[in-house]
Parts: C-alpha cells; sequence; structure tokens
C-alpha cells in the first residue's frame, strides 16, 4: 500500500500535466473553430485506430525513446542536454555511410555494425560539450544549441555534396542502406512491429541498470545532486561530466541509427528534425525516469503518429501537438501548481534534484583543481 | 595610461579590430579599383545582421544583471516576431494599406508580446521558483508551438520600414551610408545602446538591478523589493526581445517565416557574455558577429573563393562556442545568478 502510495506521488503529477495540458488544448481548438471532440478521437483513431496506426505510433516513439533517454541520462549528472537533436543526426548519417558500404557482410554483422557507428558518432559529437564544459566552463545548455546547427550544416553540405546519392538528381539525400542492415518490422499477425521499438526498450533497461546499479551509475546520481561532495569523495567529476555527455549522446545517435535502418532507409536532411528537442519535454515528462521515458514516448509517439489523421479529418494543423508539449513541458516543470491542485504537500517544485550551476562556478571549481 | 597594460587587457579586441579593418581596407582598396561597392554592402548588412543580436544581449544584461538567466531569449524573439507580423498584416487590412497608423500598432504589438513572454520567464523563475533554464527552454518550445499553430500561409503585410537618410552625415565615405542611411529601429537600437549604459551605471534602478543580482540578501536589508527589481527588469528585457522580433519583420525582412529567429537568442548570450555584460561591450561582440554573419550572404566580398555556404552559414555558431569556451577573455557572473531568491 505504502508502495502505492509512493508509485501515485510519482506518477500523479505527470498525469495530471498531460490531463491539464490536453483540457487546454481542447480549449485553444475551440477558441480556433475546431471541434476539441471531433479532432482528438481522430488523433486517436490515427494513432491507435488499425494495425498501420500501431506501427506508425512505434515508429514514431522509437527515436523518441532514445532521445529522451539521451536526456534523462544527462540531467542525472546535471546536465542539460539540449544536443540530442545534433548527436542524432549524426548517428543517423554516420549509419547511413556504413549502412551502403561492406556489400555481402552477413546481416548479423552488418545491422549491429551499422548501429554502432551511429552510436559512437553520436557519442563523440555529444562528448565535445561534455569536454567543453569540463576544460572551460562552457555551459551545455547553449554549446549544444549552437553544436545542433553545426551540425545541421554539415550534414546538410555532406548530403548534397560528398555523399549525395548520384541517382537522385533534384533531392539531397544518400543513397539507400543496403538490405543487409535494414532493420525489419517483425511481424505478429496483422501487426507489423519496427524491431528498433523492442531495442529502445532493452536500452532503456539497460540504462536504468547502469544508472542505479554500477558504480559508474552511483557516481554519475552523486555528481548530479551536489559535485562539492562528489569531488570530496574521491569522484573524478570531470571525468564523469564527459563520460555522462558521452553516453548520453551515443543514446541520441543510437536513435538516429534506427532511425535510418528502420524507417527512412537512408539519411535525408531534415527528416529527423524535432527529435532531439521532443526528448527534453519527454525526459522531464518521464522525471528522469528510464522505463518513465517508455510511456511518455509512447504519448507523443501517439500524437505525432494521430497528428496528419487530425489534420485531414478535423482540419486542425498539426503543430497544436507542439502547443500541447509545450504546455505538458511548463505543467511538468512547475510541479507546485499540480501538487497544490491536487492538495499533495511536501512541494519540492526542484523537478531535478540538482544544484543550479553557473558558468563561471564551474570553471573556478575546475581550476581549483579535482 | 600606459600603453603595455592597455594592449594586455584588450589584445584580442584590439587584434579583432585591427584585423577587421585590414580585411575591411583590402575590400575597400579592391572596391576603388574596380569601382564597386561591395565594402559598403558588407557592413551594412553586418549592422543589419547586428541589430538583433545586440538587442537580444540587452535583454540578457538587463536579465542576469538583476540574477535571472533567460535563455529564453529565443523565443521570445520569435513569438514578437510572430505578433508584429499577423498583428501588421490585421492591420493593414482594417485601416487600408496607406495608413501610417498599421506599422506602428504592429510594433506595439510586437513589443507587448514580448513583455508578456517576459513576465512568463519572471513568474516562472522568481515566483515559482523554477529552474530557470528550464522556465527559459518551456518559453523556447512554448515560441516554437504557438508560431507553428498559428501561422496561416498567404498574409501579407503592406510594406516594410524604409529608409532614412540622415542629411549630411550620411555623405561621410563608407561609414556615413553604413551607419546613417537605415530603418527607424536600427537607430532606436543605438539609442538603446547609449541609455542602457546610462541607466546601468548612473541611475539608482541601475545600482538595484546590479546588487539585486549580486547580493540579493543584502539588497533586500536595506529595503530594495528584490522581486518587484527581477520583475521588472525580465519583463523589460522581454519588451527588448520583442524589439528583435519586430525589427526582423518589420524591418529587416518584411515578411514572417517559421523559426525565422533561427539561434539568433542564443547567439545574443554568446554576444552578451563576450561584452562582458555591458551594453558597449555587447555592440561591439554584435556587430563582430554581424560581420561573421554577412560574409555569408556578402560572399563576393573573398573575390572568388569556392567555400561551401553550409561552412560560412555556421561561422556564428562556432563563434559562439569559440567565446563561451573563454578562447576570448572570461567573464565574471553575477554572484546570484540563476539562484532563486526566497525572504525569510
Amino acid at each position: 500500500m505504502a508502495q502505492l502510495r509512493q508509485f501515485w506521488r510519482g506518477v500523479s503529477v505527470p498525469i495530471t500535466a498531460v490531463i491539464i495540458s490536453l483540457l487546454i488544448g481542447a480549449g485553444l481548438l475551440y477558441i480556433s473553430g475546431a471541434s476539441p471532440w471531433e479532432a482528438y478521437s481522430a488523433l486517436m483513431d490515427g494513432a491507435f485506430g488499425d494495425a498501420k496506426g500501431v506501427q506508425r505510433t512505434l515508429e514514431k516513439a522509437t527515436p523518441l525513446i532514445f532521445s529522451g533517454l539521451a536526456v534523462a541520462f544527462a540531467f542525472k549528472a546535471g546536465l542539460f542536454n539540449i544536443g540530442a537533436q545534433g548527436q542524432l543526426v549524426f548517428g543517423a548519417l554516420a549509419a547511413a555511410v556504413v549502412g551502403t558500404s561492406f556489400a555481402s557482410l552477413p546481416t548479423v554483422v552488418h545491422i549491429p555494425l551499422t548501429l554502432l557507428a551511429g552510436v559512437v558518432a553520436g557519442g563523440l559529437y555529444g562528448a565535445i560539450p561534455g569536454a567543453l564544459r569540463t576544460y572551460t566552463g562552457a555551459h551545455e545548455v547553449i554549446t549544444t544549441i549552437m553544436l545542433n546547427y553545426i551540425a545541421l550544416n554539415i550534414t546538410d553540405y555532406l548530403a548534397n555534396g560528398p555523399l549525395k546519392d548520384p541517382t537522385s538528381l533534384a533531392v539531397a539525400r544518400t543513397p539507400k542502406i543496403l538490405e543487409t542492415a535494414a532493420l525489419n518490422p517483425i511481424m505478429i499477425g496483422e501487426y507489423s512491429l519496427p524491431l528498433g521499438f523492442f531495442l529502445s526498450v532493452v536500452v532503456a533497461a539497460l540504462i536504468w541498470w547502469l544508472l542505479w546499479k554500477t558504480t559508474l551509475g552511483f557516481e554519475i546520481r552523486t555528481v548530479g545532486q551536489n559535485p562539492d561532495a562528489a569531488r570530496y569523495a574521491g569522484i573524478k567529476v570531470s571525468r564523469i561530466i564527459i563520460l555522462t555527455m558521452l553516453i548520453s549522446g551515443a543514446l541520441a545517435g543510437f536513435g538516429g541509427s534506427v532511425e535510418t535502418q528502420g524507417v527512412v532507409g537512408r539519411f535525408q536532411p531534415g527528416f529527423n528534425s524535432g527529435l532531439g528537442f521532443d526528448g527534453i519535454t519527454i525526459a522531464l515528462l518521464a522525471k528522469t525516469n528510464p522505463f518513465g521515458v517508455i510511456p511518455a514516448a509512447l504519448l507523443v509517439g501517439a500524437m505525432r503518429a494521430g497528428a496528419s489523421k487530425m489534420q485531414f479529418q478535423a482540419d486542425v494543423a498539426t503543430e497544436i501537438i507542439d502547443m500541447i508539449q509545450a504546455i505538458i513541458l511548463f505543467f511538468v516543470a512547475a510541479e507546485v501548481i499540480i501538487r497544490f491542485i491536487l492538495r499533495q504537500n511536501d512541494t519540492d517544485n526542484q523537478i531535478l534534484d540538482v544544484e543550479p550551476t553557473k558558468t563561471a562556478d564551474l570553471a573556478e571549481k575546475n581550476s581549483s583543481g579535482d | 595610461m600606459d600603453m603595455k597594460a592597455f594592449w594586455d587587457q584588450n589584445k584580442i579586441w584590439l587584434s579583432i579590430v585591427l584585423g577587421v579593418l585590414v580585411l575591411v581596407a583590402i575590400g575597400y582598396s579592391r572596391d576603388v579599383a574596380n569601382d564597386t561597392n561591395i565594402t559598403v554592402a558588407v557592413l551594412s548588412a553586418s549592422l543589419r545582421a547586428s541589430t538583433p543580436l545586440v538587442l537580444g544581449a540587452l535583454c540578457g544584461i538587463l536579465c542576469e544583471r538583476s540574477g535571472i538567466v533567460n535563455i529564453g531569449i529565443e523565443g521570445q524573439i520569435l513569438v514578437a516576431a510572430f505578433v508584429s507580423f499577423v498583428s501588421y498584416s490585421r492591420f493593414g487590412d482594417s485601416l487600408g494599406a496607406e495608413s501610417v497608423m498599421a506599422l506602428p500598432l504592429a510594433l506595439l504589438m510586437g513589443l507587448l508580446s514580448g513583455a508578456a513572454m517576459g513576465w512568463l520567464l519572471a513568474f516562472m523563475s522568481v515566483t515559482l521558483k523554477l529552474d530557470q533554464i528550464i522556465g527559459g527552454t518551456v518559453i523556447n518550445i512554448l515560441a516554437l508551438g504557438i508560431t507553428g499553430y498559428y501561422y496561416q500561409q498567404g498574409l501579407l503585410v503592406p510594406s516594410k520600414l524604409q529608409a532614412i537618410e540622415i542629411p549630411l552625415l550620411s555623405q561621410i565615405p563608407v561609414l556615413g551610408p553604413v551607419f546613417f542611411n537605415n530603418g527607424v529601429l536600427t537607430y532606436l537600437t543605438l539609442i538603446l545602446i547609449v541609455s542602457m549604459h546610462f541607466v546601468l551605471y548612473r541611475t539608482v534602478w541601475g545600482l538595484r538591478t546590479r546588487a539585486v543580482g549580486e547580493h540579493p540578501r543584502a539588497a533586500d536589508t536595506v529595503g530594495i523589493n528584490v522581486y518587484y527589481v527581477r520583475y521588472v527588469n525580465v519583463i523589460a528585457g522581454g519588451v527588448l526581445a520583442g524589439l528583435a522580433g519586430s525589427y526582423l519583420v518589420l524591418e529587416a525582412v518584411g515578411t514572417f517565416e517559421r523559426g525565422m529567429s533561427s539561434g539568433r537568442g542564443f547567439v545574443a548570450l554568446a554576444v552578451m557574455l563576450f561584452g562582458k555584460r555591458t551594453p558597449f561591450g555587447a555592440w561591439g561582440a554584435a556587430l563582430l558577429f554581424g560581420f561573421a554573419s554577412a560574409l555569408q550572404t556578402q560572399l563576393q566580398f573573398f573575390g572568388t573563393i569556392d567555400i561551401p555556404h553550409q561552412f560560412i552559414g555556421m561561422l556564428p555558431y562556432v563563434l559562439t562556442i569559440l567565446v563561451l569556451a573563454g578562447f576570448v577573455g572570461r567573464t565574471r557572473d553575477p554572484k546570484a545568478l540563476a539562484q532563486p531568491y526566497s525572504k525569510e
């Protein structure tokens, strides 16, 4: 019973936040002259109505689970990785490159190798802001955003130039990956379930294990809760920060690989946009719990999957989803408002149990040695 | 002042200024030889690109000097750009295309929307005491949602703000056409830079702002209302970010595109840091960043070097990282930055 109550305390805020946001979304729809009921039922229908809808939902949710995990994982060390977008894009591109090379490689080798390419690319790109933060004190929030724009430019250049598919004249994109590297869906009855989704669930479990059952996880969480105490306890904070950003970037890159291998089949600029940003909402909605990321990503994935049907049937712009997501984010962040509505006391309004850090602060600490 | 000390203190700035001057001199001599006007075009484009950046940086200065981190500048710019665009289109329809009131009203709406977004940040960070980075992120994502959902294709606006040539001053070679042949909002920005310096360092309000950012407890003890000072500064900052957005639509581009702020709000933060959180420093930094982005559109400045446009396009972003990494000088944060204040 006590456990159940604790569980409810954990999930009550996100659930209430989602409900309130959907209600506000309904209000906005009503004001702009659409029928909220019609819009939401079209949304549900598009997301879960038939086998295709379910597949679409899972497909949309998969990269979101990865980017959500990436953001949530970095949060545990007190780092805010807004760069999941750039890391994911580089992962997707690297997977496209490896996926088109090595013809005649057996599938059992080619698939993991291609996945690994995305993981490594995303990880290295994520390690850059980590290193910048430890060695120079540059705050990762701004450097990761800048790296997103840089990734956008570089991948755009590569897909337009050296890596461009010679057969597609007008469209800038890389060639289609080889069949040996493709992640094909599993057929269960009439449902075709994307393989990447199952991978993402396994990875979520692995991340949970890493965070709560290993020394590294303990060190990461300690750094997040109190960097000073961590340093005092002999934890190499700079190493942890770089490693955390590396793993976080690798998770986002993993998502990029899965997108390339399971959904898009190649790299095309603009096809993966927004996935990294959705990761922020998902990580906060999940309260940075790796298992919580899965339902949070499924929720956002379902909204994304059903959005086009909603636009078609109820004539509602798909961007209402962005609005609802922003409102969800606000209410999850403003936990204190929800706790007030739910009449729950003990308002720890900090969503992250970490200290706010400052750029100069960090630089000073680093220069004083650790 | 000792020349050596001056050099040591400002060597990065002086080298940059020197480098840019050399570039401009080379460009100008080529212009004279070939009878072209590329140098003036590049410098004008630099000034145009620097205006939203310096406004965003002034927003950041007001917020951070009073102890609030604002990473939502990007979203504030975007919302204000959108609101100015839509209201300009609506006012243009209802008042008639030749009405002189449509533009000022659209500007006012843009500034008000900026103020509203500033209020939202103040509400989250001062009243709710949320993590300020998350508060800013909420604003950025909300801005994408609002502008995406309410954007309608095919909205038209009558015309954009025209440049006003200032007599005599605009006759100065090179600098004249660059600085004295601009739209109203550019002139307003130049005035704002000077007045911001005055407000911060020469008025009681400026002193209070800085006190609240450095040591809110002490400020509170001497009777300064910390919440009030922070609210006013963050809302005023929102108005400045709003001006940046209105400038983009009403003076620079003349229309609205999705995501048209394209990272300027974040680059503005780097501009602010580069300028050591001072208005004049931010202006210099903004001009430098503006120069970097102007090169993108005025490629012929280099002659015929073949660089992919994507690489030149990411120059401001690379520069931002270098600034943040402290490769170009470090600055001290206000002591109470990012820390919510609670009265006891």
